[in-house]
């Protein structure tokens, strides 16, 4: 199945051809030296079929060759794929590093697994058993979890498993199962199989509702944002606002099973800090590399463009293979602005008819699309699986009336707004405590979040009017509003993300941080002048920040909250 | 045998298509006119119909001038022979010397696989207190200095280039005014690093698409120095004449565009050049700084702002400093903790006081009262922009820390800066009650 090159513009490169062409399939334009460049078919016109190519198309002349593929665009799925880096088409980078050296090679390309490693199969069904597809056959050891052996995804019906390999070691490649159809024809069953990127998989009874808690140890979020296991929420924010190392730090004290990084179209640097930090860090929870529960994936912004259009799905695809095991998945994919612009390039190649800001009609849907791929399932043997979706959103001039934040916040279940003026102020992490929301439940009890929040909003307003009154010309009590919501802000909203203490604060420890600062809040002061009251209120947030600071169950810790809890029962003056 | 093709079908802006066969996208071609030879690059392929970019522009270029194909893509010569050299867009020498004769590279070679860069740690140390002790520069990061036309962004940049203590210094001028050029060139000279350095400069007056290439070129050449082994620091002004050179092209092709005419590749286009800032594992590096002039002192328009999401912060030059608010270096956590115990805590607590006079200043100039607390913050604010924030200052490093902590003793207690106890009990300068 073979076509001719006619038209090459940028990375859209459009093909004349006889044969069978499946849309969304995979093709190759071949080059003149040989060299073979990944594309996928993004539309048929008559004999013309338009191929996004995942490459450079520096050399590619009109009357090339062609060659297409009926599978689509996929992923290959096993054991191994734990603690991977890979480009946004699965070649694993490492891998290519010591083929190609310091540059990526278009048209090199490398299976996504270990095809040599073996692995320790333990069988977990029977023969003459009846299977479907995602049904357990038996499992492998990855790192610290149980990486299941499924029925491949892609089989419709049921089977009957007709021999099982004894426990021992198998490659990927060899053969651990063999189950017969309801035609009686046999087939073969390998640890590894494939997925194309752009279906979801989601093999399970029904979807659940959301409403586990998931733990990210940002204040913020957990306190006042939450987020929920199979819930979905968008970080939009101007540049420099901290959407990346707010990632970055989700990342790492997520209390969940797997971590998966998307680096889409975003700086190569932050990856690299990722790749080189991980490996190194411990995560407390199980006590191993934080890197044996984290795949990266990664098409930074100098990769090809079309790859980066690919790598969100590919992202999504592996989140979702692991779901299927009932684990707790959390997709982290930064930046959603750049898989949208990278669409926007492809539609503009395409001459399509643009919609806002040239992007193209159908952007919403492909948004909405992608984060219901998120979401709680009960699989067929009743354990539940999540997948968690975390997506940036870049807009442009940070303006959030644009259509790729709008189109985010139609669909996400909590928001979290960076705002400029608290990151310029140095207040992170800059989640702004007004306009941010969340759809879901989280650790503290939300009628004490509405009390904090309606506070916070009083005291913003008593601000925005002393801007135009003045100080002299607010009473003291509306001024202690002011304070109390500043006092809330600094000693709770913010964290120093590069403090080991305050850098993560466990659910256990913020309810109890919550509660005592409520206490704070709380209290009838009853000031007799501002200056008392700014005075008492600054010594008020030395205290609690260098609580934060302060490990838990140390000596600081305790002296501290003695002190604190003197301050309180003395209404300030004494501590 | 040379083939040529004369059969050009279309003239426009800059581009010119001509039939013609068996040509590879983004190679080379010379198109001879009555003006003279001028190198071309393929931009778009459509059956026999092959659209070029003409560098030179394509005044007076008539429908049966001569097209012939070089089949290679857009190269440099690379040699230590191109130090102290100055060349122009299309790689041309412009300092009356004879071409350079070496192994040429290609323009726009692949992105560094990820892996094979390390972690920035090495702090360039810049005598600039807004920039090491707030946002410092770290070596491979890839930063632009914001600014409206009139300020002295060349000025810093060169000083910046002169102070930085990189083995090769390579400048890419685009749209300069020539006697910016001529500035450049003596402050290198007076600098003592002509010797280190080389200049591809595109003014004003040159033809537009050659100004797309400047970058181009001093990030290939640079990247060559960088594998070697070398520090290289490129400095690109001004990245603003480059994305509009893009926009011109993306209009002539017929490109629908995105925002305020730029293609919707903007992004793509800038990242590609700004991404060649690397730390090699196992090599040298490259750092990129770059001027991007804000049209209408707007950060949103769309070449900062498109900007800002590449590189890795960005410093706004305003009234002749540094901002301290919108200034970032995203890498300054990589080199800050390792300096001094106290640089961050300073860092933090002097901006936020900052930020806070600035409140207070805004509360004088509408009138109000000032409490005791504000006028402590105005004393501050005061202090603060003469003794570090002006651009005239330049102190090392720990002087700076120091003079920040005596700012501080002398306007505050303690427990206001926000401080930790622990870092206040060390460093301040005054006895504690």
């Amino acid at each position: 199945m073979t076509g001719k090159i006619v038209a090459v513009h940028g990375n859209l490169v459009i093909a004349e051809t006889d044969t069978r062409v499946v849309q969304n399939s995979v093709g190759y334009c071949v080059r003149q030296d040989g060299v073979r460049l990944l594309s996928e078919v993004v539309r048929v016109r008559g004999r013309l079929a338009d191929l996004q190519v995942f490459e450079e198309t520096r050399g590619l002349r009109v009357g090339d060759t062609v060659e297409f593929r009926s599978e689509m665009l996929s992923v290959v799925l096993g054991p191994g794929l734990l603690g991977q880096i890979y480009d946004g088409l699965q070649n694993p980078l490492p891998k290519l590093a010591e083929q190609v050296g310091f540059f990526l090679q278009p048209g090199t390309y490398i299976h996504g697994l270990l095809p040599d490693k073996k692995w320790t199969f333990t069988p977990e069904i029977g023969v003459g058993a009846k299977v479907e597809r995602g049904d357990v056959l038996g499992s492998v050891p990855e790192g610290i979890f149980k990486h299941q052996i499924m029925v491949p995804f892609g089989w419709q019906g049921s089977f009957t498993v007709e021999r099982v390999a004894a426990a021992g070691d198998y490659t990927i490649e060899d053969e651990i199962a063999v189950l017969k159809d309801e035609a009686g024809q046999s087939r073969s069953v390998k640890m590894q199989q494939d997925w194309p990127v752009k279906l979801p998989l989601n093999v399970s009874r029904r979807r659940l509702m959301p409403t586990e808690a998931l733990t990210t140890r940002v204040r913020i979020i957990d306190s006042m944002f939450p987020i929920v296991r199979g819930g979905t929420y968008c970080i939009p924010g101007p540049f420099g606002a901290g959407k990346t190392v707010l990632q970055q730090i989700t990342s790492r004290h997520a209390e969940i099973d797997i971590v998966i990084v998307a680096a889409c179209g975003e700086r190569a640097g932050e990856v690299v800090e990722t790749l080189r930090e991980f490996p190194q860090l411990i995560d407390p929870r199980t006590g191993r590399s934080l890197m044996e529960r984290t795949i990266i994936i990664c098409n930074t912004s100098a990769m090809p463009v079309a790859a980066r259009e690919a790598s969100v799905y590919t992202a999504a695809t592996l989140a979702e293979y692991y779901r299927q095991m009932g684990l707790d998945v959390l997709l982290l994919a930064d930046s959603t602005s750049r898989w949208a612009q990278a669409m926007r390039e492809l539609s503009g190649r395409l001459e399509e008819i643009p919609g806002e800001e040239a992007f193209p009609a159908y952007l919403e849907s492909r948004i909405a699309a992608f984060y219901e791929r998120a979401g709680a399932i009960e699989l067929r043997n009743g354990k539940v699986g999540t997948l968690t979706i975390g997506g940036t959103v870049s807009p442009a001039g940070g303006n959030f009336e644009e259509p790729v934040t709008q189109g985010t916040l139609k669909v996400v279940g909590a928001f979290h707004g960076l705002s400029r003026a608290r990151s310029d102020a140095r207040r992170y992490p800059a989640i702004d405590p007004l306009d941010s929301w969340s759809k879901y439940a989280g650790i503290i009890e939300s009628s004490k979040v509405s009390r904090v929040r309606s506070m916070l909003a009083r005291g913003n307003e008593v601000r925005q009017m002393m801007t135009v009154v003045g100080e002299e010309g607010t009473s003291t009590e509306d001024f202690t509003v002011a304070l109390k919501a500043d006092f809330f802000d600094n000693c709770y909203l913010q964290q120093n993300a590069y403090d080991e203490v305050d850098g993560a604060t466990p659910a256990e420890r913020q309810k109890f941080v919550f509660d005592k600062i409520l206490e704070v809040l709380d209290l009838d002061f009853g000031f007799e002048d501002k200056s008392t009251a700014r005075q008492t209120m600054v010594r008020g947030s030395d205290l609690f920040r260098n609580w934060n600071y302060a490990a838990s169950d140390s000596d600081e810790y305790r002296q501290l909250l003695e002190r604190i809890d003197r301050f309180i029962a003395t209404k300030g003056r004494e501590e | 045998m040379r083939k040529y093709y004369d059969d050009i079908s279309r003239i426009a802006g800059n581009v010119v298509t001509v039939k013609a066969g068996g040509v590879g996208y983004d190679d080379l071609a010379v198109l001879t006119s009555d003006r003279g030879e001028s190198l071309a690059q393929v931009i778009r392929l459509e059956g026999r119909q092959v659209s070029l970019q003409v560098f030179a522009g394509t005044q007076g270029v008539a429908n049966n001038d001569r097209v012939r194909f070089l089949h290679k893509p857009m190269q440099v010569p690379f040699s230590d022979a191109l130090l102290g050299r100055v060349f122009d867009g299309s790689g041309r020498p412009r300092d009356g010397r004879g071409p350079v004769e070496a192994t040429p590279v290609d323009l726009g070679s692949p992105a560094v696989n990820p892996v094979k860069r390390r972690m920035p740690d090495k702090m360039v140390q810049t005598g600039i207190p807004m920039i090491d002790i707030f946002n410092s520069l770290v070596e491979s990061q890839k930063l632009p200095i914001f600014s409206v036309a009139g300020e002295p962004y060349n000025e810093l940049l060169a000083r910046v280039g002169l102070q930085a203590n990189a083995d090769i210094i390579i400048l890419g001028g685009m749209g300069l005014r020539h006697d910016d050029y001529l500035k450049f060139r003596d402050t290198f000279e007076q600098g003592g690093v002509l010797g280190r350095a080389i200049m591809f400069i595109h003014t004003a007056a040159d033809p537009v698409v050659e100004c797309l290439l400047v970058p181009d070129l001093c990030l290939a050449v640079g990247e060559q120095f960088a594998l070697q082994g070398k520090t290289v620091l490129v400095l690109l002004t001004d990245m603003t004449a480059f994305s509009d050179a893009l926009k011109e092209i993306a209009i002539v092709m017929e490109q629908i565009p995105s925002n305020r005419g730029y293609p919707g590749d903007l992004y793509t286009q800038l990242a590609r050049r700004y991404e060649k800032a690397v730390d090699f594992d196992g090599a040298g590096s490259m750092t990129v700084l770059a001027c991007v002039t804000m049209p209408g002192d707007d950060v949103t328009h769309p070449v900062p702002d498109n900007t800002g999401y590449i590189t890795e912060g960005q410093f706004y030059l305003r009234n002749g400093r540094i901002e301290p608010f919108g200034s970032l270096s995203r890498l300054k956590q990589q080199v800050n903790g390792k300096t001094r115990d106290d640089h961050r805590s300073i860092m933090d607590a002097c901006i936020q006081l900052y930020a806070l006079c600035r409140e207070s200043r805004e509360k004088r100039d509408m009138g109000f009262e000032m409490s005791d607390w504000d006028k402590k913050l105005l004393a501050y604010g005061a202090l603060f922009e003469e003794k570090i924030m002006d651009l005239s200052v330049n102190i090392p490093l720990f002087e700076a820390l120091d003079r920040c902590w005596a700012i501080l003793a002398e306007c505050f207690d303690p427990a206001e800066t926000g401080i930790r106890r622990a870092t206040i009990e060390k460093h301040w300068p005054k006895p504690l009650s």
